[in-house]
């Protein structure tokens, strides 16, 4: 990835909880208008990983830098301002605000630094996710589980951002909507937006990211081209223990 | 009782439930966004009231030395996190807010003679003195301790409380004072006289509510509160900072504190202690509320205050024990209703 | 300079202070003693019970005033006149009297979850306030004068240097009684209501109980207090019982440290001497009278809270040596056991459980068996639902749909507690223990059930026999896990696989048939991976049986018989490990479809 100018650069990151590492010396990088994926079994630390870069959870040491920029101990809000924007596991929705209202406020920042354009926007975002302009009115809690996530996301893209953390964004739902998903951030790249994308759900990362890192109780296992790592055997072995032999 | 009694006591409730009903709404706010259990609330409702009550006695305010204090305070802290955190833009702004704005009241205050302004003037003045001194607290008691436990916060705000009675005997005496009336017009409907205060009361509290709505429901910072209060991580992550929307909320508490005060001055004499009491009644709906809805705080509310009257007819004496250990049920069906989750310290 | 002799200055001091200092000073004195009385309440209730109560006053005033009204009301009526006179009678009375109006405010509000509680005792400190100034018989705001001084062996304590020797001899013995009930079965369930009531539950421990015992008891403090309150002022009125007082209360317990027993005399001693000595110059610096004080105290408290939340006790024993923990290993006879079930006899079964939270279904149609003496493991991705299944097994929640029986007995709607004493134990996924007491102790709360002893002899201390026993048999599980280094340390000290092997123990020390682990080997390194499942073994070699939810592949494929698979709350496999990893639906539920 020699030519593509790197955005996002996490370096020897690591995070303790009280006297536990949950993050040992992950180093990633993710370049501009790639999709970058960290997979790996649960409690591996990659929701740790986004939250610390995203500023929610402090980091012992390491770095993280943005476009070369070293940034010290961001808060959430300034990293919001720089154009990084995360979709939490949680999904951290408004629940008793319309759809509407929700977009909205992903233009929060855009509103305090001056910009008007939050109509534009959501205009744009409604043609990537038609069925949240049907339920423009309606609120964030009544939605079913797959309009949530999507929510989330558009909601995140009202932001307009430069980089994108995902997590989980397939968590729970349906093997259809995983697909829309899917093809949704496959079509956010189209457009220009960095993705980091954490993910359970190996098979469908792996199909739709550029580079990939697999995350084992912390640390960084193994990397390399996605097409690469989706039929190597010591993933599935991350996965299901030793018996990954088949 | 009689018809005409009863009617007379329902508006007397009317008009102190409209109160506890405005404080009411600010307790739920507060809470909602911030965590934080406003008891202080009160103490906005007497220095709002000795505020006006000092311009039209033609005395400086103490709420004016307060401001000017507290204004030195933040700006001190602030100034030296602005300095440690490599932030020096932010001074002029810490400046400005907490250092130029206070001396400006003061200029007003001393060069103008607040107490030959009209009644509408001397109101704008006396929240001008007392509103910022919301966020101000807010920076300096509760800021710190933004992820401390609730019954942390509690306690702070029990302590808070505590240093401004303090300081409102220390600024205003310990006699009461009494506004009048805005006006002296009285309606005669039939059986019973309502008095143009009432009215006054019960509409400007109203208004209140309904601006307040438009607030929330219509301005993108109204919705980042509801959304801070919803989900404090969610709107975090839209940039939303939760700074910002506990510094809103007090200052939005401490306008319908001092409002409150400004409107029931004329109807009772207050004095620097008089807002605990009144606050904790407003309490009384906000926890009926369960801390979180509006309309059933504001029902509540008014219910207190028309218990209240009509206590205050059968046992005069015993109108503060009947209006509180009526809270002990209420607390023990709210505590019934609400899911309990275990919190860590 | 060691401890104990600390302990003796300080005991000597108390004996010769009233001899040399001058009148006012004995008076502060005493007035710190009876304060601190009350304040010892709240640490117990507060600082290690966790619940805030601004209303302390409130039974102080109860105390006061119940011996005041009955040693001088005249004209009793004829069936209780024979109360009257004595303050003897009135200190027992009042003792009924505050036991009885606290046991029901207590079962009333002490339901109240998290900041009800404490907005539950402004509201009664204020009524009983009202109540005191508004009622006739006792003197209405003017209060009631002619209090009788106390006599002790024919000596009128109307001095307050003799007055003083009862004062803190109260101090003193309510100081004794609360560090020995806190240093006992009883005090170990008591400090676990701060922050661990979901693990003392699943320990058998009644935590209602436990909260109304302290609420009690900080009441009972509060009300001889107010007795020795009433014959030392030999007048009452409401102003002391207030809720204003209420709160400087609390914030002595807050400022001296409310988590420790000393740090309520600290709080009081700095509470009352700053308050006298501000109330003497604030009004001559600021030209006004008042009280003034409660700016200094506002402030001070927010400062406190801000910066030094453990208040001043744990600032000076910096200063000051500790006593050295104890370090020898209890003995003490074993505890009976019950008889353990025959290996392969059914343990646990559950039928066809659902679980449901609104609309969502956590479990649907669960069924699962553990059988005596294997270890069955329960996988599946994140949010496929195992921890409600663990929990609707263990009583932390239930049901909504389904029944579970336990070793053939209906346990499906009983709660933590009722099934922890039927032989289940378990551990948590998010560890749940109580870091600031030693790992001993934390075991120990695992054999709570154990031991039967209640509050009032623990407070005497009469019950160091079960006391021995229960350490000795917790110090036993703490050998048998491996952390025998490690007992006295504090269990937040412990590195997260400790901790988590130290739960083992802990559910170990309640003697169960049947242990539940939720992830223990989340965080553990290999080597300590292997010594637990060594220790699962041998246990499950003993006829345990074990039901594991676990991430660690290689863990559970090395260690289970039984292996149930979950994905979207369903049961997708079930089986034996090997068959369970060839099971395309279980690749499929790990790695994701293809399309």
């Amino acid at each position: 990835m020699a030519e593509i100018k790197t955005i996002l650069e996490v370096e020897d990151l690591c995070v303790s909880y009280g006297k536990v590492e949950a993050l040992h010396h992950a180093s990633i990088k993710v370049g501009e208008g790639q999709i970058v994926t960290v997979i790996g079994p649960n409690g591996a630390g990659k929701t740790t990983m986004l939250c610390s870069i995203m500023g929610l959870l402090p980091h012992t040491s390491g770095a993280i830098r943005f476009l070369g920029q070293k940034l010290g101990d961001a808060e959430v809000e300034q990293m919001v301002s720089l154009g990084i924007n995360l979709v939490p596991e949680s999904r951290a929705l408004f629940g008793e605000m319309s759809v509407g209202d929700n977009l909205l406020l992903g233009a929060f920042m855009r509103h305090l630094a001056g910009h008007r354009d939050h109509e534009q926007i959501m205009e744009e975002v409604f043609q990537i996710f038609p069925r949240l302009k049907e339920r423009r009115e309606q609120h964030a809690g009544t939605l079913s589980g797959g309009e949530r996530q999507m929510l989330a996301l558009a909601r995140a893209l009202m932001a307009k951002p430069k980089v994108l953390l995902l997590d989980e964004p397939s968590l729970g739902l349906a093997p259809l909507i995983v697909r829309e998903i899917f093809r949704v951030i496959a079509d956010l790249k189209k457009s220009g937006v960095s993705i980091l994308l954490v993910e359970q759900n190996a098979r469908a990362a792996l199909q739709v990211a550029d580079y990939a890192y697999v995350l084992e109780t912390g640390e960084i296992a193994l990397e390399g081209a996605s097409d690469q790592l989706i039929d190597d055997p010591k993933v599935v072995e991350s996965y299901l223990g030793l018996g990954g032999k088949r | 009782m009689d018809l005409q009694i009863a009617l007379l006591l329902g508006q007397d409730g009317m008009t102190n439930g409209a109160i506890y009903a405005l404080l009411s709404l600010a307790l739920v706010l507060v809470f909602a966004v911030t965590r934080v259990i406003f008891i202080p609330q009160g103490e906005f409702v007497a220095f709002g009231a000795l505020t006006l009550a000092s311009f039209q006695a033609g005395k400086t305010p103490g709420t004016l030395w307060l401001l000017i204090g507290a204004g030195v305070v933040v700006a001190l802290v602030d100034v030296t996190q602005a300095l440690r955190s490599g932030m020096p833009r932010r001074i002029l702004r810490i400046v400005g807010w907490n250092l130029v704005y206070p001396a400006a009241a003061a200029a007003v205050v001393f060069l103008l003679k607040p107490g030959d302004f009209p009644l509408l003037a001397q109101i704008v003045l006396a929240l001008a003195l007392v509103v910022p001194l919301g966020p101000m607290i807010y920076r300096l008691a509760f800021q710190p301790l933004a992820e401390a436990s609730v019954l942390v916060l509690l306690i702070v705000a029990v302590a808070v409380h505590l240093a401004l009675v303090g300081l409102g005997l220390l600024f205003f005496g310990a006699e009461g004072s009494r506004t009048p009336a805005f006006s002296d017009a009285s309606f005669n409907l039939g059986l019973v006289t309502v008095s143009g205060q009432t009215l006054w009361v019960v509409g400007a509290s109203l208004l209140l509510i309904v601006v307040l709505f438009a607030f929330f429901e219509r301005t993108i910072y109204g919705k980042a509160l509801r959304a801070t209060a919803m989900n404090r991580t969610g709107a975090r992550l839209m940039g939303i900072s939760t700074v910002m929307a506990g510094r809103l909320s007090f200052l939005l508490a401490a306008l319908i504190g001092a409002f409150s005060g400004i409107l029931i001055a004329p109807i009772t004499t207050v004095y620097y202690d008089t807002g605990f009491l009144i606050g904790l009644k407003g309490f009384v709906g906000a926890i009926v509320g369960g801390l979180a809805s509006y309309p059933i705080a504001a029902a509540g509310a008014i219910l207190v205050g028309l218990l209240e009257s009509f206590s205050s007819f059968w046992a005069s004496a015993f109108k503060e024990v009947i209006v509180f250990t009526l809270i002990i049920p209420v607390l023990v069906w709210r505590s019934l209703t609400t899911r309990h989750v275990e919190e860590d310290e | 300079m060691p401890p104990r002799l600390v302990l003796s200055g300080f005991l000597g001091l108390l004996l010769i202070l009233p001899l040399v200092a001058s009148e006012f000073q004995v008076t502060l004195l005493n007035y710190i003693g009876l304060y601190a009385i009350v304040a010892l309440g709240l640490v117990l209730l507060t600082g290690v019970g966790g619940l805030t109560s601004f209303g302390q006053a409130a039974f102080v005033g109860l105390g006061a005033y119940t011996t005041a009204y009955l040693s001088t009301a005249e004209g009793l009526p004829g069936w209780a006149s024979i109360l009257g006179g004595s303050p003897w009678i009135g200190l027992l009375v009042g003792l009924l009297v505050t036991a009885l109006v606290a046991y029901l405010l207590g079962l009333l509000t002490l339901r109240l979850s998290g900041h009800y509680l404490p907005l539950g005792t402004i509201a009664w400190g204020i009524s009983l306030y009202f109540l005191f100034g508004n009622l006739e018989f006792l003197g209405g705001h003017t209060g009631m004068s002619g209090i009788p001084a106390l006599s002790l062996f024919g000596i009128e304590l109307k001095d307050g240097r003799k007055f003083y020797y009862v004062v803190w001899l109260a101090v003193l013995g309510a100081v004794w009684l609360t560090q020995n009930l806190l240093d006992s079965r009883e005090g170990r369930a008591i400090r676990a209501l701060k922050g661990g009531v979901v693990m003392a539950e699943a320990m058998g421990v009644d935590t209602a109980r436990s909260k109304v015992m302290i609420f009690l008891v900080a009441a009972l403090f509060a009300c001889v207090s107010g007795w020795l309150y009433a014959h030392l002022q030999r007048f009452v009125n409401p102003t002391p019982f207030g809720l204003h007082i209420g709160i400087e209360y609390l914030f002595m317990a807050v400022v001296g440290g409310a988590a420790h027993v000393w740090g309520a005399l600290i709080g009081a001693g700095v509470i009352t001497v700053l308050k006298q000595w501000l109330q003497d110059w604030l009004p001559k610096l600021l030209g006004a009278s008042g009280n003034f004080e409660v700016i200094v105290f506002g402030v001070m408290m927010i400062f406190v809270l801000q910066r030094a939340r453990d208040g001043l006790w744990p600032i000076l024993t910096r200063f000051v040596p500790q006593r050295e923990a104890k370090r020898e290993v209890p003995q003490g006879e074993a505890l009976p056991k019950k008889p353990t079930p025959e290996s392969g006899q059914v343990l646990l079964e559950a039928r066809n459980v659902f679980k449901r939270f609104g609309g969502l279904v956590a479990n649907n149609n669960m069924s699962l068996t553990v059988k005596a003496g294997e270890v069955m493991a329960l996988i599946g991705p994140n949010g496929a639902g195992k921890s409600t299944m663990f929990n609707c097994v263990s009583g932390v929640d239930s049901a909504s749909e389904g029944e579970v029986l336990f070793r053939g007995e209906a346990v499906t709607n009983l709660n933590s507690r009722q099934i922890a004493r039927r032989g289940m134990s378990r551990t948590f996924q998010h560890v749940r223990l109580l870091p600031t007491m030693t790992v001993l102790e934390n075991v120990a709360i695992g054999g709570h059930l154990r031991g039967s002893k209640g509050v009032l002899s623990a407070m005497l201390h009469l019950e160091r026999g079960e006391e021995a026993r229960l350490l000795a048999e917790a110090a036993r599980q703490v050998e048998r896990v491996g952390l025998k280094d490690s007992m006295f340390g504090l269990a937040g000290s412990l590195a997260l696989g400790q901790q988590r092997t130290m739960e083992i123990a802990r559910a170990l020390c309640a003697d169960p048939c049947l242990l539940l682990l939720d992830e223990p080997a989340a965080g553990l390194r290999y080597m300590e991976k292997q010594s637990l499942a060594k220790l699962l073994r041998k246990l499950r070699g003993e006829g345990m049986g074990i039901l594991l939810v676990e991430h660690d592949m290689d863990f559970v494929m090395g260690l289970a018989d039984r292996v149930v698979v979950m994905e979207f709350g369903e049961k997708i496999a079930e089986g034996l490990p090997d068959e369970v990893q060839r099971d395309p639906a279980v690749l499929e539920a790990y790695l994701g479809g293809v399309d």
